[in-house]
């Protein structure tokens, strides 16, 4: 809700950065779920592939569960060097 | 057909479905114990007047149908080799890829390929073989080629053009990227999307449905709806001979080969 008087710009920011925490939550519930790991264990900047003991075929696996859940397409190759949930959330915001 | 349990693959013939199990760890790459294989099997068909009406290929592997050829053995193949002599071996060796896989696109049954999880490369190429291909929702089609400084050696690129507009063809080749199953659908290289574990029980159904037809029939329509690009093979064996003999080659495999991360399958 747009609250008097305050600058575009925050406005903007605020709603911006509520739905990447948004994106986050919902990423990490997800891989949580996939890999039966407690989501209370995982941190936005944790490196997931260590996090989650994984290696890139299982990473894929999550891939594809992330780009079903929030129908976008997600190019792997963006995924170039992303290890932690606070950048993937990033890269798949920037889909929606 | 007799049954066959092999080190890789096995078969057996079930009423008149002809199924082919790859079960060869970790994830079914393909080198030379799979082509010697695949090359028994393939015979049989060439050979064999053929009681059965249809072929399904799919994974006993969890991680998914096949991730390709087998990189590690192509690296170390390669080293004790001048790249005369590399260039020579490994065209011997796609050339017995080709045959195996002309011959299974050929076949006069109905063939499915039922994929799951990850099928790259030369799993790719061997799915495209298939009339058709159906996939439950965790597979992944992807041509990594170029991120090894080589292209698609088993057919993939003349068999996708087969199957898909050709920007698509193009984007998967040129990034090396990887499309999951629903957008495969999408684009019509998967005929049939099901749920997580499901692909082999839908595959056995379509040849249920498609022994009921006239088999003449069937190989009529198949002959005329499935041209096999023979010429564009052969320049992609070219090319692809050609492409070994460069140091990125070996660089890149190098890179694949030693890479004691998580994260070889990825970009």
């Amino acid at each position: 809700m747009a609250i008097a008087g305050a600058p575009e710009q925050e406005h903007k920011g605020e709603q911006t950065m509520s739905t990447l925490d948004q994106t986050l939550l919902q990423l990490i519930d997800l891989a949580a779920s996939h890999f039966r790991v407690p989501a209370t264990e995982l941190n936005p900047d944790d490196d997931f592939f260590k996090k989650l003991k994984i290696n890139s075929l299982q990473a894929l696996d999550l891939l594809t569960k992330l780009e079903t859940h929030f129908n976008v397409e997600l190019p792997d190759y963006e995924l170039q060097g992303v290890t932690d949930f606070r950048t993937l959330a990033d890269r798949i915001q920037a889909r929606l | 057909m007799e049954p066959y349990s092999g080190k890789t693959l096995s078969w057996s013939q079930t009423d008149e479905t002809i199924e082919l199990r790859l079960h060869h760890e970790p994830c079914n790459e393909i080198g030379t114990a799979t082509l010697a294989e695949l090359g028994r099997f393939s015979e049989l068909l060439d050979r064999t007047e053929l009681s059965a009406h249809a072929l399904i290929i799919y994974s006993e592997q969890p991680q998914g149908f096949s991730a390709g050829a087998d990189l590690r053995e192509l690296y170390q193949g390669m080293q004790a080799l001048e790249i005369t002599a590399r260039q020579d071996g490994v065209r011997d060796f796609l050339l017995g890829i080709h045959r195996v896989f002309n011959q299974i696109d050929a076949v006069p049954v109905v063939t499915v390929a039922a994929v799951h999880g990850v099928v790259f490369g030369g799993g790719f190429e061997l799915a495209l073989t298939c009339d058709m291909i159906v996939a439950d929702r965790t597979a992944r089609f992807c041509f990594p080629e170029l991120r090894l400084g080589l292209i698609p050696g088993f057919g993939g690129i003349p068999r996708l053009k087969r199957d898909l507009g050709n920007s698509l063809v193009r984007d998967l080749l040129m990034t090396g990227r990887s499309i999951n199953a629903t957008k495969a659908a999408a684009v019509g290289l998967v005929s049939q999307l099901v749920a997580p574990g499901e692909a082999l029980r839908v595959a056995r159904s379509i040849a249920s449905q498609a022994a009921k037809f006239d088999r003449t029939a069937a190989r009529a329509a198949k002959q005329f709806i499935k041209p096999i690009p023979y010429a564009e093979f052969q320049e992609e064996i070219r090319i692809f001979c050609e492409l070994m003999g460069k140091p990125a080659v070996e660089s890149a495999l190098r890179r694949f080969v030693e890479n004691s991360g998580p994260q070889p399958y990825l970009p």
